[in-house]
């Protein structure tokens, strides 16, 4: 098989916060009833965390699950596993109305660190209001970024990440680049 | 700007996130109806000054479908809720009753 690549194989830049192409990151997205027991249990097995509530990421060492909508979960995993846990999403969800498909290179995921900025420069991209007390880690919000549909959540305070679909990964790289440029701070956060 | 609250996901957001899909409660004429049912399913809309009730799609967010009724003069919202309705709930005729005695959209009041 041929050896797969990231959408912009783990690009950096230095802004007045750090922005990082996450590289590979293994991605299920599940659909089916997320209320559902079967599910649930299928899920916390995968993944090792209670499946979140609406609105919310769950988040372990090397996992997450994360609310999307009303019907569809998206869980990451290692990128290497993906396949597998994939197919047994398949086994254990056998008989129940629900679809799990490896999207691990249709999306592209970033971090940024570097403090309270970070919630500076997606205050400059998404509608999303970024002061602490109204967004902060665990949280999971499917927004727009600048032109395109992005999610943003924060693993731990002062690191925000990113994940937007594959094909406007250099648009969002871009985006996130200039949003950061040193000169550019705003301070609304600090 | 228009703010609306997705019933689906709970996140309430300016319009930017959200796609316009025209009026709500358009009731279906499909095969087997006569010309001007069809005519008017597919081209006679309302275009209230006031209170009205639309379809919207929260686009960059769950991506879900829901109904929204607003008065088209203030932008405000009265409430949104599931687009699995073929009427606005009682809750959100009340909540317009109190703002706008005597409104009326299409057939309901």
């Amino acid at each position: 098989m041929s050896e797969a690549v990231s959408a912009l194989n783990g690009a950096t830049d230095e802004g007045f916060v750090r922005i990082a192409e996450c590289g590979l990151t293994g991605m299920i997205t599940l659909r089916g009833d997320l209320g559902a027991a079967k599910l649930k249990k299928a899920v916390k097995a995968l993944c090792g965390v209670e499946p979140p509530a609406r609105g919310h990421v769950a988040m372990a060492d090397h996992t997450a699950v994360a609310w999307m909508s009303p019907d569809e979960f998206l869980l990451m995993v290692p990128y290497a596993q993906a396949d597998e846990l994939c197919a047994q999403l398949d086994q254990a969800l056998a008989g129940e109305h629900a679809l799990a498909v490896n999207v691990s290179d249709a999306r592209a995921v970033f971090r940024l660190s570097g403090g309270d900025a970070v919630r500076e420069v997606i205050a400059k991209l998404c509608p999303v209001d970024m002061t602490a007390s109204a967004f902060g880690p665990g949280q999971f919000r499917r927004t727009r970024l600048a032109q395109i549909p992005a999610a943003i959540w924060m693993p731990e305070e002062g690191v925000m990440q990113i994940v937007c679909f594959r094909s406007v990964a250099q648009y969002a790289f871009d985006l996130l680049k200039n949003a950061a440029t040193p000169g550019s701070e705003v301070g609304l956060f600090s | 700007m228009l703010i609306l609250t997705c019933p689906c996901c709970g996140v309430t957001a300016e319009e930017t996130e959200f796609h316009p899909g025209g009026e709500a409660h358009v009731k279906r004429f499909g095969p087997g109806s006569n010309d001007d049912e069809f005519h008017s399913y597919l081209f006679e809309k309302v275009n209230p000054k006031g209170v009205h009730f639309e379809r919207w799609r929260h686009a960059n967010g769950c991506g879900k479908w829901f109904n929204a009724a607003r008065c088209t003069v203030t932008l405000e919202v009265f409430g949104t809720y599931s687009a699995q309705t073929t009427e606005p709930p009682q809750d959100i005729k009340d909540k317009i009753s109190a703002k706008r005695p005597g409104w009326s959209w299409r057939e309901f009041a």
